[in-house]
């Protein structure tokens, strides 16, 4: 049996053929430029696609201020012990020497999108074709009562990879024995959904070992949250009488601060707390703000391309993007990117643009080598991205299936830091 | 067998029933070198082939003379059916001087005198049995009914283009450079050993949940694709 690929992907072809196809190569001279703000899951991944695969025939420049980039996945396995800082560090070198994008330090601070402009901190510009925003997180002012960015020396957020952990990890440390970790806990939507929990089997991993007597506590605004049967089976099992997690049923939700006392007020109660990790509620990264392209909290884009509803020159990836039912996480940003990549190429110099396809999958760890996952795949529909077929891993499984699911854990990440990096 | 052979297969057997851990049997480095005395003839890990010799990913458990392709010699065939397995002994026996234990062998080595070597060698090897990161996805149920395929379906004829295009999704845990720690490399993959296992994936025969999720939602057509594009990847 012969097959023509044009029988089963024409339709999609077409319908993505009719936005994309005719814009092709801006003003006449030079190649066409794609600046990508943002390098991590879903910029870093960006520009190398579009570099690789355009062989040279686009002009790509990712502005990231970090020189060395750590991923907010896998962050919590440091904070566990499991990983050096340096297991989660990235550098640039290789998406800028052997794939040809141009990488500049700085902070994106301006974007004209009449002008197709970026400025940056320095005050450079740079005109672009096509802009990809891949921003990541910020913090909703005031979220939580009585902290801001100001006091995230106090009360570290560490929600962005790097210091902010290290800074966690050392408050941990510093512990007196049977002290008190708190936790204020986001609303939906945030960044990488089991990422709390995840957190606080770390920090139980590490406290069961040296300081036994120690309490967590949390206060959490969600009556539940990502993976929870697991969770709350894992830390029965490993850190039993250690974790008291308050949702919103108990008063989670009503909580202030007091980054100068230490002090969190859960429901009325006032508690004298050691170590206190506030993760607030968060929004896309502040240059989407800046560009416009933000609708509330977030930026909203087109499910087949993730091109911003605001703006068809302008793309937006990851946590910082509106897209439908995808959750905010590294892999999911990795897979935005890649049909984004695909389409922004398509767009630029007419390659063939093929139908989006998204996937994600979320691995936690709880206790050594005890790993739990949760995954679906999703497909572009003209309102949103839209779950297609998804699973998660069942409570009582056995430390074999267990162990191999933490593995496999460790060679995505592997996997994905070369997909970003290269 | 001297004595001190005859001890230092008794203590290689034990810690190998003990843990069958490949570390404990020698030194998977040291024997990573003693492997450059094969590797004119033999391959093993991602993507090995028969070339002079049979490749050797697998070799623990594994039937002598098992390889269909492969040109054995009279005697290793005979030595197969008369039901020589390849495990730390025979393989050990086997090394240390091929002709005497396989008497006209194809295998043209001399042996291996040195105990510590082939400790080493097979610490090596063993790597490649049944550490399930250099074996795609061997699932032992799975086995026997992944044949069970329209003839249609394997006859497909993929566009590797659209292939590079949906491997895209395979590298966020797949690594490109056939490195696999923790999860299987897919490079250079039989093209119909991939369309079997990806099919087997979609009726649910092989068990793992992520690749049931991945490869549920991909067409015939789209799985030929993957097919055709990763069997010719550098």
């Amino acid at each position: 049996m012969k097959f023509n690929r044009r029988e089963f992907i024409g339709t999609g072809v077409a319908a993505v053929a009719t936005l994309s196809a005719p814009t092709v190569l801006a003003d006449g001279h030079g190649k066409p430029k794609v600046v990508v703000i943002g390098g991590g899951a879903g910029g870093a991944t960006a520009a190398r696609y579009l570099a690789k695969d355009s062989k040279g025939a686009i002009d790509v420049t990712l502005v990231e201020p970090s020189r060395t980039y750590f991923t907010c996945f896998f962050s919590n396995l440091y904070l566990g012990g499991f990983k050096e800082l340096d297991d989660i560090g990235h550098t640039y070198g290789t998406i800028a020497a052997k794939y040809g994008v141009n990488v500049v330090h700085d902070w994106a601070v301006g974007v004209d999108r009449d002008k197709k402009v970026v400025t940056l901190a320095s005050g450079a510009k740079l005109p672009y074709d096509k802009l990809i925003l891949s921003p990541g997180i910020d913090f909703v002012e005031g979220a939580v009562d009585g902290w801001s960015v100001a006091s995230q020396n106090a009360m570290p957020h560490a929600y962005k990879a790097g210091s902010q952990t290290e800074l966690l990890k050392a408050q941990i440390a510093a512990m007196p024995e049977g002290g008190t970790f708190a936790m204020v806990a986001p609303p939906n939507p945030y960044r990488c959904p089991p990422g709390p929990y995840e957190r606080i089997s770390m920090v139980a991993h590490v406290l069961k070992a040296t300081n036994p007597t120690a309490k967590i506590i949390i206060a959490d605004p969600k009556e539940k949250f990502s993976k929870m049967a697991l969770f709350q089976e894992g830390w029965a099992n490993h850190y039993a009488g250690m974790v008291d997690w308050i949702g919103s049923d108990f008063g989670g939700s009503d909580v202030s601060v007091d980054p100068s006392a230490m002090t969190v007020t859960i429901d009325g109660e006032e508690t004298q707390v050691d170590v206190c990790n506030v993760i607030p509620a968060m929004k896309a990264g502040r240059i989407a703000e800046i560009a416009g392209v933000t609708d509330g909290n977030w930026a909203p884009v087109n499910a087949m391309d993730m091109s911003s509803k605001a703006d068809a020159d302008v793309y937006v990836l990851g946590d910082a993007s509106q897209q439908g039912d995808m959750p905010k996480s590294g892999f999911s940003a990795n897979s935005q990117a890649k049909v984004c990549a695909n389409a922004v190429r398509g767009a630029l110099t007419g390659s063939k643009v093929f139908p989006a396809k998204f996937s994600n999958t979320c691995w936690s760890l709880i206790a050594t080598n005890d790993g739990v996952k949760v995954g679906a795949t999703y497909e572009a529909t003209p309102e949103k991205i839209a779950k297609i077929d998804g699973f998660i891993s069942a409570t009582g499984e056995n430390s074999a299936t267990r162990m191999a699911t933490y593995e496999e854990s460790v060679g995505w990440y592997a996997g994905i830091s070369a997909d970003m990096f290269g | 067998m001297t004595w001190l052979k005859t001890l230092l297969l008794a203590t290689l057997s034990l810690l190998f029933l003990q843990s069958a851990s490949a570390e404990q049997l020698g030194d998977v480095e040291a024997g990573k070198e003693v492997f450059g005395q094969c590797e004119g003839c033999h391959q093993v890990g991602n993507g090995a082939r028969d070339r002079i010799g049979p490749h050797l990913n697998g070799i623990f458990g594994r039937k002598a003379g098992a390889h269909e392709r492969y040109g054995y010699s009279k005697s290793m065939k005979r030595a197969s059916v008369d039901g020589l397995v390849w495990n730390i002994e025979t393989l050990n026996s086997y090394i240390e001087n091929p002709r005497v234990f396989v008497s006209k062998t194809r295998m043209a080595f001399d042996g291996m005198a040195d105990p510590v070597d082939r400790a080493n060698l097979l610490a090596y090897l063993r790597i490649f049995s049944d550490n399930p990161s250099d074996i795609p996805e061997a699932e032992p149920t799975a086995f026997g009914s992944d044949r069970d395929i329209d003839p249609a379906i394997l006859a497909l004829e993929g566009d590797p283009e659209y292939g590079e295009y949906l491997s895209n999704e395979c590298l966020t845990c797949h690594q490109l450079d056939g490195s696999a720690e923790g999860i299987p490399s897919i490079t250079q993959w039989p093209q119909e050993d991939f369309v079997l296992a990806m099919h087997a994936y979609k009726k649910k025969l092989r068990t793992h949940p992520v690749m049931q999720m991945m490869a549920g939602r991909l067409s015939n057509e789209e799985i030929a694709a993957l097919a055709a594009y990763f069997k010719d990847l550098e």
